[in-house]
């Protein structure tokens, strides 16, 4: 099945007046109707990189097409297609919830469609809130209401930058649910985030940046596939004082007087388990318990930066 | 054109007008009344009638031009620099909109703002002194290109600043100076040779020159000449917006 690319970025480059080389040469594809999660540490250009692709700021060099289009020669059309749920709370202080919705729905050439404005801020439980000013929402409520914004023109495409930064954990869930939601109705989504568990909880795709360079950009499940190593936590009956000697061989770790870590490469051929289990019982050790586990995407995240650094 | 964005922001601004009505308008109308209270019957009583003219009725096309520049330059250069400062500016740079068309919302909002202004400005001045206009199209002519001009170069200012302080530079330190030497108080012909030369050098002379005109048919420079004036003001104001947005000077790094 071939690839529907919506968002194609080739070589993109972003120096600022300061000197700062915010993007250093990006490439990235991203396909239609897919979440996918751009991560990275502080600095590393996941906001240039949004604010480049939304016309907030002009490539040095490179270019950025949306659906065909060229972000900075057929800006309408391209920036008519997305909605951007911005990393900072900025917010008119004394507008109101509804008019300043309204308002961005506006700017995007819409018509006013209060209806429709309804639907979304009662979707994101602010319906109650529409008459009051900005600056009475609490942080969550803040954001809640830069998400509003962000869907009144109806977006094919929504950015998400660090959507969940500062925000309690149910807000967080009802943040995630939204997303699914979204996607389920055909909406790409491209979230950037230093909360790994959230690429990991609901991105398609995710794609590492580091230096103003993307690392990697994969599958979640096939890049946790093969970068992960597997983890198979040994417990048993007795404690023992060192691993013996004639399980030198396997890559073993002591957690504590009475259980082992044995780390395996999930892809490789032969994981050594059936091996390891025959040597312990040659050993004399007597099996409590077993129970594997994946390394996290955190792990592979910090892996990644380390090996590009 | 994206008509719909471009009244999307005119509301906005406009809006912003009316939650600061009492900074926006009340304050300079007052400003205004008090001027025409102090030098137009306290002080103008003593002032000898100019060519049949009362010193308080003079000063009024003076006192509407003042209020027309400041406020003119202050009202667009705080309404493009309150959302940069705010980073609520992002919204409309992300949104399908020109140059132009961010130009024509917040400009054209700033100009209704100072139009408005003036008005309200003339219809206190009738309370206090007698006023009548010669000439209403040149009037309202002069009263139109004056905010639309004024209000792009405080668009223009706007958008340069990077902080309160260069904000504040050129209305305080260049502005207010060439309007109160700009002859909105008194005629030129009133001073030494040596300094008419001078004065003639000051753009806002020309402005608040050809607006008395239109009121009294009184001038210290041709309304030709005032009026060619307005419009090169008004070209090169333009040029310079269009100039900067092209670069992305300061404005989209």
């Amino acid at each position: 099945m071939s690839v529907d690319i919506l968002i194609k970025i080739e070589n993109l480059k972003k120096s600022f007046q300061g000197g700062l080389e915010a993007l250093k040469g990006v490439n990235l594809e991203i396909q239609r109707g897919e979440i996918l999660a751009l991560l990275g540490p502080n600095g590393a250009g996941k906001t240039t990189l949004i604010n480049a692709i939304c016309g907030i700021v002009l490539p040095t060099s490179g270019s950025i097409t949306v659906d065909g289009y060229d972000v900075v020669k057929d800006y309408r059309r391209t920036r008519s297609m997305i909605g951007l749920v911005p990393q900072e709370l900025n917010l008119e202080a004394f507008e109101k919830v509804f008019q300043n919705v309204s308002y961005t729905r506006g700017l995007y050439g819409k018509k006013k469609d209060p209806a429709f404005i309804e639907k979304i801020l009662r979707d994101l439980s602010l319906w109650d809130k529409k008459d009051s000013k900005l600056r009475e929402l609490s942080g969550g409520m803040k954001k809640r209401a830069l998400i509003a914004k962000a869907l009144s023109h109806e977006p094919k495409i929504l950015f998400l930058d660090e959507p969940t930064a500062g925000v309690d954990i149910n807000l967080r869930r009802d943040m995630w649910r939204a997303v699914r939601e979204l996607k389920e109705k055909g909406v790409t989504i491209i979230l950037t985030t230093h909360y790994i568990e959230e690429a990991e909880a609901i991105s398609d795709r995710v794609s590492v940046i580091n230096n103003g360079e993307i690392i990697i950009t994969d599958n979640k499940n096939d890049l946790m596939q093969k970068m992960g190593q597997k983890n198979l936590t040994i417990e048993f009956q007795e404690p023992f004082n060192e691993i013996p000697s004639s399980l030198g061989t396997y890559n073993l770790k002591m957690n504590n007087n009475i259980s082992l870590t044995y780390t395996y490469d999930s892809q490789g051929s032969s994981t050594g388990i059936t091996a390891l289990l025959q040597d312990i019982k040659s050993a004399g050790l007597k099996l409590k318990d077993l129970n594997s586990s994946q390394t996290s995407l955190e792990t592979i995240f910090e892996k990644l930066l380390e090996e590009s650094a | 054109m994206n008509w719909t964005g471009i009244i999307a922001i005119y509301l906005h601004e406009m809006d912003r007008m009316r939650r600061t009505t009492v900074q926006s308008i009340f304050s300079p109308v007052i400003s205004s009344s008090l001027y025409f209270v102090v030098f137009g019957a306290a002080i103008g009583s003593r002032i000898p009638v100019i060519e049949d003219i009362s010193y308080g009725s003079f000063i009024v096309p003076g006192m509407i031009m003042l209020a027309l520049l400041t406020q003119s330059v202050s009202n667009a250069s705080s309404g493009i620099f309150f959302p940069k400062f705010l980073g609520t500016i992002n919204e409309i740079y992300a949104a399908p909109l020109s140059t132009t068309e961010i130009v024509i919302g917040f400009v054209g909002a700033a100009t209704t703002k100072s139009i408005i202004l003036g008005s309200l400005i003339l219809a206190t001045g009738l309370f206090f002194v007698e006023i009548y206009i010669m000439h209403p199209f040149a009037m309202i002519l002069m009263l139109v290109l004056t905010s639309l001009t004024f209000s792009l170069l405080g668009f223009l200012i706007g958008m340069l600043s990077t902080n309160w302080e260069e904000l504040s530079i050129f209305p305080t330190l260049i502005l207010s100076p060439l309007v109160f030497l700009g002859g909105s108080l008194y005629s030129i012909n009133w001073l030494p040779e040596f300094w008419q030369n001078v004065s003639l050098v000051n753009p806002v002379l020309y402005l608040v020159s050809g607006f008395r005109w239109s009121f009294y048919e009184m001038a210290d420079v041709s309304i030709t000449t005032s009026l060619t004036m307005i419009f090169t003001f008004l070209i090169l104001n333009i040029t310079a917006i269009i100039y900067i947005f092209s670069k992305g000077f300061k404005i989209k790094d």
